[in-house]
């Protein structure tokens, strides 16, 4: 929040752009080094910056333990989609940005020698949009998480579906939801990390469904984009619309942690969040009749990995 | 292969790009046809008994969606779908057919209801989109769509989905996880309204349009995708025309789908489903050299060529060839031109 200007200093126009960051929120000038020494937060006012995918695994993960899967999953345009801009040259130009090839990033790691399945999601590729790829990505660890019975750890930085994959995005909430669904039947747990922004398609999909959601403070959390609901309906949007804060407040989020708190705060959360033993999740399963047939049972005892 | 953009030459192409946003744009339009009969219409005309049940025992009953008992030719059902109104009055009441978060959750308790009592799930899709207001926000209309979508993907009873008008994304997923997805020929499927991808990617709502032709929304296109089974032909001028030919039509077809997915085994139908949603869409594996190949090659080719066919199709105002409901994706690799 931008309180006040101290009426002298701060008056240099000329910091350079790869060595200062201006905070979007109070307007501090952060020295890069420190911002990023700070795990990307205003030290003046707890603004909370976007981390890219690695910067997230280095503050979560025990270094090195993170065995990133998959990586050489790329997008290709299905649908032949031109907007502006062929969806080719705009997966390219993201690819040459950020350096990953697409938006999620996930594989097994630990967290103080603690084992859990990890997927995180980069805002920096093409607003962290979800096509196949991403959900390609999100299911497999769901259901490599089902596999080896492991806690399953979703940070989400997305603004929603991949409009230029059409309907196909759309269908990756199913898939994302499916893999979510016998993740849960499976008696493994879920956390859901909802970072700066989660919207659209990635927040109505696995992002809302943790077993536990924590958000990061302040961070745009809503199904719709704010323009979109202020454009479709004549009315006043509510001080703090969309925040972490109005989630909280509205039981959509079990807690909002500061970053610095982040990692131990999942870390104390694993402690109660152990993937149950097979057989008596199934017993407690009462809320189909097919839920306790021996069929069902079998299956689970079997392990049988999900589709592939 | 997939920078090439250009329409391959065994394709039929009939239309310049003016004529197809003119033939993609009245598909969207008819899709949006106040006068199109809606879901409460249709069941009533394609069912010889039908049974409202409301609320969803949490906030309130949401009129923008509707569900209860119906039976179609002695198979008795549960249905669910959106709702829009025919006149104003209504239409406000309905809310346009743009549900809040109670309105999904009665759906789950539908759902839910309907694995309990071992009946078959019928599902109908007509909605812009759910409702994105504070309101809608505040009681969680992510979330409730998040839990319709999964609670579908693992209810332990068959669903059909037949998608009647207007697919407007995550809010119409989330009734729309069927065995089996069916369309109306003038249906619309998108992840965002056109004006919506317009004025994202265009930056000006302007060229709704284009983003028609560039989502692929109209049915013929959404079966060449996989994303929908089988497209039921609309009368002569569009399913208002004659809304009790179309029940017809329809009655015909989910019935058909009823009986084909109500021997299944429990576990082999949830598995089914399961792989449906699996291998929606499809990805490269880069190479260490970092060029892209593709993983399967000539799938993306075959996508094309069944899209470009949708393309003629849906210029002439045929719609495309029935899918094996039972047909997936390798299926259809091995026999790659059939239907084009």
């Amino acid at each position: 929040m931008p309180s006040f200007k101290l009426p002298f200093g701060r008056a240099r126009q000329d910091y350079p752009p790869n060595l200062w960051t201006k905070c979007p929120d109070c307007g501090e000038m952060l020295y890069n080094k420190q911002l990023d020494k700070n795990q990307r937060v205003c030290a003046r006012c707890g603004h909370h910056f976007r981390l890219r995918v690695d910067a997230r695994i280095a503050q979560l993960l025990d270094r090195d333990s993170f065995r990133e899967q998959d990586a050489n999953l790329e997008s290709v345009d299905m649908l032949g989609f031109v907007d502006q801009k062929p969806y080719p040259e705009r997966l390219e130009a993201a690819r040459a940005t950020t350096g990953i090839r697409d938006a999620a990033v996930w594989g097994p790691g630990t967290i103080a020698g603690t084992r859990v399945v990890a997927c995180v999601m980069d805002f920096a590729f093409m607003g962290g949009s979800m096509g196949t790829v991403v959900g390609e990505k999100v299911t497999r660890a769901g259901e490599h998480a089902l596999e080896e019975r492991l806690p399953l750890i979703v940070v989400a930085s997305s603004g929603g579906a991949r409009m230029q994959e059409g309907t196909l995005s759309l269908m990756q909430l199913a898939k994302t939801c499916a893999a979510l669904g016998r993740l849960g039947e499976g008696g493994v747990p879920f956390i859901s990390v909802l970072t700066d922004p989660t919207t659209g398609g990635v927040f109505a999909s696995f992002a809302a469904l943790g077993d536990v959601n924590i958000a990061e403070p302040k961070a745009l959390i809503g199904f719709a984009g704010a323009r979109v609901a202020a454009g479709t309906i004549a009315e006043e949007l509510p001080e703090g619309f969309q925040r972490a804060e109005f989630l909280y407040e509205h039981g959509f989020v079990d807690l909002v942690v500061p970053r610095a708190r982040l990692r131990e705060t999942i870390l104390g959360l694993l402690r109660y969040m152990r993937p149950s033993a097979h057989v008596e999740r199934a017993g407690l399963n009462g809320s189909s009749p097919l839920g306790r047939s021996p069929q069902f049972l079998d299956a689970l005892i079997r392990r049988e990995p999900a589709h592939g | 292969m997939v920078e090439q953009r250009t329409v391959d030459a065994t394709s039929v192409v009939v239309a310049s790009p003016e004529e197809l946003r003119a033939a993609v744009w009245q598909r969207v339009q008819q899709a949006r046809n106040v006068k199109r009969p809606h879901t409460l219409e249709l069941v009533t005309a394609i069912a010889t008994e039908v049974i409202e049940l409301h609320g969803d025992r949490l906030y309130r009953d949401d009129p923008a969606i509707v569900g209860g008992f119906c039976r179609i030719d002695g198979r008795r059902a549960v249905f669910v779908g959106h709702q829009k109104g025919a006149e104003t009055d209504e239409n406000i009441r309905r809310n346009f057919g743009m549900p809040h978060p109670e309105g999904y959750r009665k759906a789950i308790r539908l759902f839910r209801l309907a694995e309990r009592l071992n009946l078959p799930v019928v599902t109908f899709i007509d909605t812009p989109g759910a409702f994105p207001g504070p309101a809608s926000e505040e009681r969680g209309v992510a979330e409730a769509i998040a839990r319709a979508i999964m609670v579908m993907t693992g209810l332990r009873t068959p669903i059909v989905t037949v998608i009647t008008g207007e697919g407007g994304s995550g809010g119409a997923l989330a009734l729309a996880v069927g065995d089996v997805v069916l369309a109306l020929e003038n249906s619309i499927y998108s992840v965002i309204s056109p004006e919506g991808a317009a004025s994202i990617l265009w930056r000006s709502a302007e060229y709704s349009q284009h983003a028609a032709v560039a989502m692929r929304l109209t049915a013929a296109e959404q079966l060449a995708l996989g994303v929908i089974d089988e497209v039921v032909p609309e009368p002569e001028g569009g399913a208002h025309r004659d809304p009790d030919e179309t029940a017809r039509r329809l009655r015909t077809r989910i019935a058909a789908q009823l009986d084909s997915l109500a021997g299944r085994d429990r576990k082999a139908l949830l598995d089914a489903r399961y792989a449906r949603y699996r291998n929606m869409g499809e990805f490269a594996l880069a190479a260490e050299t970092g060029v892209a190949q593709p993983e399967r090659p000539g799938i993306v080719e075959r996508i094309r060529r069944l899209l470009d066919s949708g393309r003629a199709a849906l210029v002439g105002g045929e719609s495309g060839l029935p899918r094996d409901a039972d047909g997936d994706a390798a299926d259809d690799a091995a026999r790659p031109s059939e239907g084009a």
